[in-house]
């Protein structure tokens, strides 16, 4: 019912329909538009928004790059990928900075957006970044909103000006500016109290905190969650406020995040940040392009393989490529692998990563957890180096010792080696030295796309 | 009798006041829909494709919910071929009315409450949805029931959010039950249930921390709260309410269907109902998973929360269409 399949498996679906059929017909590409429409509908972007897509889409799919191509599906998903990345807004955006410091960032939004937990987080990153940020405690309004942002700010080391809950949002505003100054902060961030939209009131009060203090960011705060609604909330934020930018929270969660989409479309401002945790630091710089994958259902490739470059020593990687296509594969090397995973994370994170990873058959086995890899990492380790080196040496009377050095069972040894075995077997064909790849590989290999060289 | 006549009819015998309220909170929501449905309606001569697909755009723009769009629209044309409808503006009341029974409800409405001595009420839901200022706002509503209410401050990871259940508190006049700041939630609870029943209190209302329903271990975290309450008062809690925001696109089914895995969640607390956001994914929750909503949040003052009604929700939702349908009929 509420299984959100990527587009990738849909479309896969009705151009399987197709196979054999040589051309594809307005009609096919119609049929695959509609699948693209639901994607992204059900990734809660705006209707009106999808409904310009999906025409800019068709004109570029019933052009000659689909029909000519062996795998129609794919091509289909690499132009809405691409159309996708570039309404996005393309590349990656940066924060503002003021030649004349402090600069000054306000942040507005909705009540629960996540504006003071994302002040917090911002005045840690610039922290990181060596910069001296004071916060500005402008929510007076919510209870407690100023004890919250006070305790962010000890716990990251960072001031928080406050004049308490009796004076005007401006002239706190007005008076951290001044403080700043005189402090020699580089940067001040304003936090200010959520909002409706179509509250006059404090959509008046805002101007005038605008007004006094001339931000040089003005961030709306999203949720990433947020439905339909979004281009309501963001048109009228942008009409009133002229906003430079957009922070989007909560993107740790398992939305698609549509709205990231029906956001820029409307007021054109770049997302800059992406809130993908509780934990202070997690707030990360906003990639367009991995946003455009992630509302299509196509998991987040990119953020894997810069996570696998940060964590996996280049020459290593390289050097376990080539034995992996000869086959020389060992169980040293798969120690080895293991070390290297577990610097990129806990696992199940990687596996969300990947795109169809839920869906794929027998995938599921690959779930294993971290315990199961301790046991394995026993078994290993329990062999001798020439068995490591040398798998086919495993005949019984090793396997019963190896069970009884790692604590294990002889069952769960076999089963390993068998892994083990069949590990190799699918690396080679995945690595694509001979023959004809299998029919799951070759999706495999689809998706994993060209140039996209993962030892796992 | 035409539907909307007996609508209002059934309405009228109910307060006034809160009517005005549900339209007042909802009236962003209904001028936008209802115009644009009215327009549709109206506008129209024909009932062909285009105008299911039109008609499919304005629910979804409603967050219905995709599914849940889907299947009204099919319900409608089905409607459309017994009935012989052929006219557009015939269709609207059978529309309103297809809504009405999605939404209206066999069970009670009304919150559950033990037989004997203690009642319990857990909230859960995802960060921001304002499930603090829920309990804060039930809380008064309870107490001006003349119940005894007992808060308890089970969001001890948020900064500052023991700190904003007090001033509640405070505000409403009701005792907090509380530890300091990254305490384990569950002893908070025990604690708190031990004091309730301690002093007698009709009713203990459990705030929880904000958590996003895929993280794993946040979500045993709120599980071990939930099996503490039962251990301590075996038929608690007797409700477990979901805050949803009214913004919320479709990841409020994920919610939904998460948090009830987790800690049996027995209604929804639909909040922020007076911005734009139509709220529609309450249809489609409703349709989907069969969860009541109990309550609307449709302010920020004390008394801006009402006893959810789907024929007043309903009622508000077209109000505009309902006065266009009279002058029709005249």
């Amino acid at each position: 019912m509420m299984a959100f399949e990527g587009l990738t498996s849909r479309l896969q679906q009705v151009f399987g329909k197709l196979r054999g059929k040589g051309k594809l017909t307005e009609d096919d590409v119609n049929e695959a538009l509609r699948e693209v429409r639901l994607a992204l509908l059900e990734a809660d972007v705006n209707f009106k928004v999808v409904k310009q897509f999906v025409a800019k889409v068709k004109e570029r799919a019933i052009g000659q790059e689909v029909q000519k191509s062996f795998t129609p599906g794919m091509v289909v998903i690499d132009i809405v990928n691409k159309e996708l990345t570039d309404l996005m807004g393309g590349t990656q955006s940066k924060l503002v900075r003021n030649n004349k410091p402090p600069t000054v960032i306000m942040m507005v939004g909705l009540q629960g957006a996540g504006k003071t937990t994302t002040s917090g987080k911002l005045a840690k990153w610039l922290q990181k970044q060596n910069h001296r940020p004071l916060l500005a405690a402008g929510d007076i309004y919510r209870p407690a909103a100023i004890k919250q942002l006070q305790i962010l700010g000890e716990q990251i080391k960072v001031p928080v000006f406050s004049l308490g809950d009796q004076i005007s949002p401006i002239e706190i505003a007005r008076q951290a500016l001044q403080h700043a100054k005189q402090h020699g902060h580089d940067y001040l961030i304003i936090d200010t109290a959520g909002r409706l939209h179509i509250d006059e009131q404090l959509m008046d009060e805002l101007q005038q905190v605008r007004e006094a203090v001339q931000p040089d960011e003005t961030l709306l705060v999203v949720d990433a969650m947020t439905g339909q609604d979004a281009v309501n909330v963001a048109e009228s934020f942008h009409q009133q406020l002229a906003l430079s930018g957009v922070v989007l929270t909560k993107l740790d969660g398992d939305t698609r995040g549509g709205a990231a989409l029906s956001v820029k479309a409307v007021t054109d401002c770049p997302i800059k940040f992406a809130a993908t945790g509780e934990k202070i630091d997690a707030l990360e710089p906003f990639h367009p392009e991995r946003m455009a994958s992630r509302i299509l259902g196509m998991g987040d490739m990119l953020s894997l393989i810069e996570k696998a470059q940060a964590g996996i020593d280049a020459d290593k990687a390289a050097e376990m490529e080539r034995k992996l296509r000869k086959a020389e594969f060992t169980f040293d090397d798969f120690l080895d692998q293991m070390e290297q995973m577990k610097k990129l994370g806990p696992l199940d994170q990687i596996l969300d990563m990947l795109p169809g990873m839920g869906q794929m058959k027998g995938m599921k086995d690959m779930r294993v957890n971290e315990k199961q890899m301790a046991r394995t990492e026993a078994i290993v380790k329990s062999m001798t180096k020439q068995e490591k080196g040398n798998p086919e040496l495993l005949n019984l009377s090793r396997r019963k010792r190896i069970a009884a050095g790692s604590g294990t069972t002889l069952q769960e040894v076999n089963r390993f080696i068998k892994q083990f075995d069949d590990m190799r077997k699918m690396m080679k064909q995945l690595m694509g030295s001979s023959g004809k790849p299998g029919k799951g590989l070759k999706n495999i290999k689809n998706m994993f796309g060209k140039g996209m060289k993962f030892p796992f | 009798m035409s539907f909307f006549q007996r609508l209002k009819d059934s309405i009228k015998q109910k307060t006034e006041a809160i009517t005005g309220k549900f339209v007042a909170g909802l009236s962003k929501t209904s001028s936008a829909f209802v115009s644009q449905v009215s327009d549709l309606f109206s506008r129209r001569k024909k009932i062909d494709e285009d105008f299911y697909e039109e008609l499919e755009e304005i629910l979804i723009s409603a967050d219905v919910g995709v599914h849940t769009v889907l299947q009204l629209i099919e319900d409608l044309r089905k409607e459309v071929r017994v009935q012989r409808i052929e006219e557009p503006a015939k269709l609207q009341p059978v529309l309103s009315e297809l809504i009405m029974k999605l939404m209206r409800n066999e069970q009670s409405l009304s919150l559950k409450q033990s037989d004997s001595g203690l009642t319990i009420y857990l909230f859960v839901g995802v960060n921001g949805v304002g499930k603090t200022t829920t309990i804060g706002k039930l809380a008064h509503y309870l107490k001006s029931q003349g119940k005894s209410v007992m808060m308890a401050a089970g969001d001890t990871f948020r900064a500052g959010a023991i700190e904003q259940l007090e001033v509640w508190g405070e505000r409403v006049g009701v005792e907090v039950i509380k530890q300091q700041s990254g305490a384990d939630p569950a002893a908070v609870m025990y604690d708190a249930v031990h004091a309730a029943k301690n002093r007698n209190v009709d009713v203990l209302l459990c705030d929880t921390a904000g958590r996003l329903q895929n993280k794993s271990n946040l979500m045993d975290e709120l599980n071990k709260v939930f099996r503490v309450i039962q251990r301590e008062v075996p038929d608690a809690p007797h409700e477990v309410l979901l805050v949803l925001d009214a913004t919320t696109g479709q990841n409020a089914l994920s919610q939904a269907k998460l948090f009830g895995e987790k800690s049996g969640v027995s209604g929804l607390v639909l909040t922020k109902l007076d911005g734009t956001a139509k709220g529609g994914i309450v249809i489609a929750i409703r349709n989907e998973l069969k969860l009541p909503v109990k309550f609307v949040g449709l302010g920020e003052k004390m008394d801006d929360l009402q006893p959810f009604d789907a024929e007043q929700f309903v009622h508000a939702l077209f109000s505009q269409m309902n006065d266009e349908d009279e002058v029709a009929d005249k």
